[in-house]
């Protein structure tokens, strides 16, 4: 019974978003869908746009499928650049090993730039817990962290918030004019705020994009420049880097560059593209944190590996119709929206277990994805793989062993549609219309069945 | 030219005069229809939701019923889609593989197959706004997509500029998602009734007085949807629109 408690409910907790009030979702999902038709805007003026996404993806499937070779060449370049690497199989281990180079530091404060994979681990709360001061500096992640929420969207952690919450926020947690909403003000405010505290730290933590075997370099992007200076004031920079993030050559970034902030934001590229190369110089020290976590059990599984291609530029959550309704803090996990979907559940498939279900499968996530995933599909096998092991809804579930025995059998089909006219049209308007058992009623009309079936019609007036 | 007829369940039983509109249309147009009378459904509803097990009967009986013509043609894109892209609950023969192959969607049949250029026993006096669902749009490909850098194009809008007297008005957000989904429409009830509303409130926007679909099972969704927010929006499949009713 441990799972049921723990179990997400995510269209419960998107119909709380729905109903929240009259701007939160509508706010939500016009900016969301803004960023789509910038992206489109984008897609539309590089004649080889398509030509630039089949070859993104030709290059990921090489590369994870020859991934044993490339982590092997990217480890012995980095190396050999006086980059320390660490290897963690589990997210403990990601978290375990940093929290050791700190301690071997005397580092007790640091900064951070955004990382999904930190953020997978759950690094944060195990650092806090073990007396570290951590400051996220990416504005959305400090603003999430300050809520004491997880990011809701990969790119834009904070989206789900509108300028009067951040406000609001700022002015009880950073002491801001409660008054005072103008965007531009409260991001000067947060960036006074956490000025003093680059310069204060022990150690500053960033994620990578890409890391390029060739070279034993990874690149950063972000558009605020913090990572940056996380990776450059203080001595020890600590990067965490899932395995899957490796790319062949250099000559690839120029590709992959070109993809990421086109489909995220739909902008040409992000404001600071950063290559680190190595260690600073002036005796500061680089470690990168090579990370499985799931990702290699992941690479073996026939039908779901191809989620291991993800770059994390959340153009599939853009243009999600449910989770543009939903916002990615009903998915209850790090990762939300069609990409979270499919990767969520390979990390625990009973807590995760709505997700696959939380999707009309209107398919546009397949169709906008800049490395060709085969999202919608993956969706419909999870699907499966939830129907396998007893995880989707018990009522779901019945209903179908009852379909699939009427839809299996004509004379028993004929009886039912006979039912369905005599059953609706005889019960009162209370209980076609009640909220509890019809769900279709709620808000909407039903529709009639018929007396006269096609099918009737077809054998008085065709069959002789 | 021998075609079965594939009238999905939910046509059958809720909108019977879709049916008799497509059987008449492909009669006007000189081709052989058969309705197998013993076709329930196409088991898209359990395979939707993963259940493989359940789905199987359904599709073998949809085998059996459509075994042996020529075409099989459905007034349905997602019933069709299913038959096409998924259908995988039973072994696939050869036999299986060739009803997949042969089954069409009635707009994809009439535009590709039979290339109709004219519809001259029909008019329709109105302004009309399209939905192609998304499993005619990514599925089956009836319209060029909209995240894709391909040539424009859209079939049922094409169809529709055959018939005298129509105005096809554009969506703001033309392959939006209506949130029908099947199963979701229930299980995830806030979502989806939203997703329809925001459909609806599109189609208000551009003052249209008809939407007109090849999928009915989207159309069933957001009628609902209008009737219960008492919008005079009217809602018609294009069988109805080509064959001149009935409505």
């Amino acid at each position: 019974m441990k799972f049921k408690r723990m179990k997400i409910n995510v269209e419960k907790n998107a119909a709380a978003f729905i109903h929240m009030d009259d701007v939160h979702q509508p706010t939500h999902d016009k900016n969301l869908w803004n960023a789509r038709m910038k992206r489109d805007r984008m897609a539309a003026s590089i004649p080889e746009w398509e030509q630039m996404r089949d070859l993104a993806s030709q290059i990921k499937e090489h590369a994870l499928t020859h991934l044993d070779q490339y982590v092997e060449q990217f480890v012995m370049a980095a190396t050999k650049r006086g980059t320390i690497v660490h290897f963690a199989k589990t997210a403990e281990d990601h978290n375990r090993i940093i929290y050791e180079i700190l301690k071997s530091h005397n580092a007790t404060k640091i900064v951070k730039s955004k990382s999904m994979l930190q953020e997978e681990c759950e690094m944060a709360p195990y650092l806090e817990s073990r007396g570290i001061e951590l400051i996220e500096t990416d504005l959305g992640e400090r603003i999430q962290q300050l809520s004491g929420e997880m990011p809701s969207h990969i790119v834009m952690p904070a989206i789900h918030k509108t300028t009067d919450d951040v406000a609001e926020l700022f002015a009880r947690t950073i002491g801001t004019d409660p008054n005072n909403k103008d965007p531009q003000e409260l991001t000067e405010a947060m960036r006074n705020n956490a000025r003093p505290k680059f310069l204060e730290a022990h150690a500053g933590l960033t994620g990578a994009n890409f890391a390029v075997a060739e070279t034993g370099a990874f690149v950063v992007c972000t558009n605020e420049g913090n990572a940056d200076l996380t990776a450059a004031i203080p001595p020890l920079h600590i990067a965490s880097i899932g395995i899957e993030k490796i790319l062949p050559k250099t000559e690839d970034l120029g590709l992959f560059i070109r993809l990421l902030s086109r489909s995220a934001l739909g902008t040409p590229a992000t404001q600071y593209t950063s290559h680190f190369m190595g260690p600073r110089e002036n005796g500061a020290e680089l470690h990168i944190v090579l990370t499985d976590n799931g990702r290699s059990e992941r690479l073996g599984k026939a039908e779901f590996w191809y989620s291991l291609k993800c770059i994390r530029c959340g153009a599939c959550m853009n243009t999600c119709p449910v989770y543009r309704r939903s916002s990615g803090i009903a998915y209850g996990a790090t990762y939300s929206g069609p990409i979270g979907i499919i990767i969520d559940p390979t990390f625990d498939d009973k807590k995760y277990s709505e997700l696959p279900f939380h999707s009309s499968l209107c398919g546009s996530c397949t169709e906008v994805c800049p490395v060709h995933i085969n999202i919608a599909e993956q969706i419909t096998l999870w699907r499966q793989h939830m129907v396998r092991i007893k995880a989707s809804k018990p009522s779901l579930h019945y209903a179908f062993n009852v379909a699939g025995k009427l839809f299996g059998s004509p004379k028993w089909f004929r009886r039912a549609e006979k039912l369905g006219y005599y059953g609706l049209k005889l019960a009162p308007d209370w209980l076609v219309y009640n909220k509890t058992l019809n769900a279709w009623g709620k808000n909407r009309q039903m529709p009639a069945i018929q007396k006269e079936t096609f099918r009737d019609w077809y054998i008085k007036n065709r069959v002789k | 030219m021998r075609v079965g007829l594939f009238i999905p369940c939910y046509i059958d039983a809720i909108y019977p005069k879709v049916g008799i509109a497509t059987l008449e249309l492909l009669e006007k147009l000189g081709v052989e229809v058969i309705v197998p009378l013993d076709q329930t459904c196409c088991g898209q509803p359990m395979g939707n939701e993963g259940d493989q097990k359940n789905a199987a009967a359904a599709e073998a009986l949809f085998c059996k019923n459509f075994e042996g013509f020529d075409y099989i043609v459905g007034p349905a894109g997602s019933c069709v889609k299913h038959v096409r892209q998924h259908f995988d609950a039973i072994p696939q023969t050869t036999q299986v593989q060739q009803i997949r192959k042969n089954t069409f969607e009635l707009v994809e049949f009439l535009t590709d197959v039979l290339q109709v250029s004219e519809f001259p026993w029909t008019s329709f006096n109105h302004s009309v706004a399209i939905h192609n669902s998304c499993s005619a749009i990514r599925g089956l490909h009836i319209q060029s997509r909209s995240e894709w850098q391909e040539p424009r194009f859209n079939k049922t809008e094409e169809l529709l500029h055959k018939v005298s007297g129509v105005t096809v008005k554009h969506l703001d957000r033309p392959d939006e998602c209506c949130g029908f989904g099947g199963t979701f429409c229930v299980t995830d009830e806030a979502v989806s009734v939203k997703m329809g509303q925001d459909k609806v409130a599109d189609y208000e926007r551009q003052e249209v007085a008809y939407v007109v679909s090849p999928d009915m099972s989207c159309l069933m969704h957001q009628q609902g949807i209008a009737e219960r927010d008492k919008s005079p929006l009217k809602f018609v499949h294009i069988a109805q629109v080509l064959n001149n009713g009935p409505y």
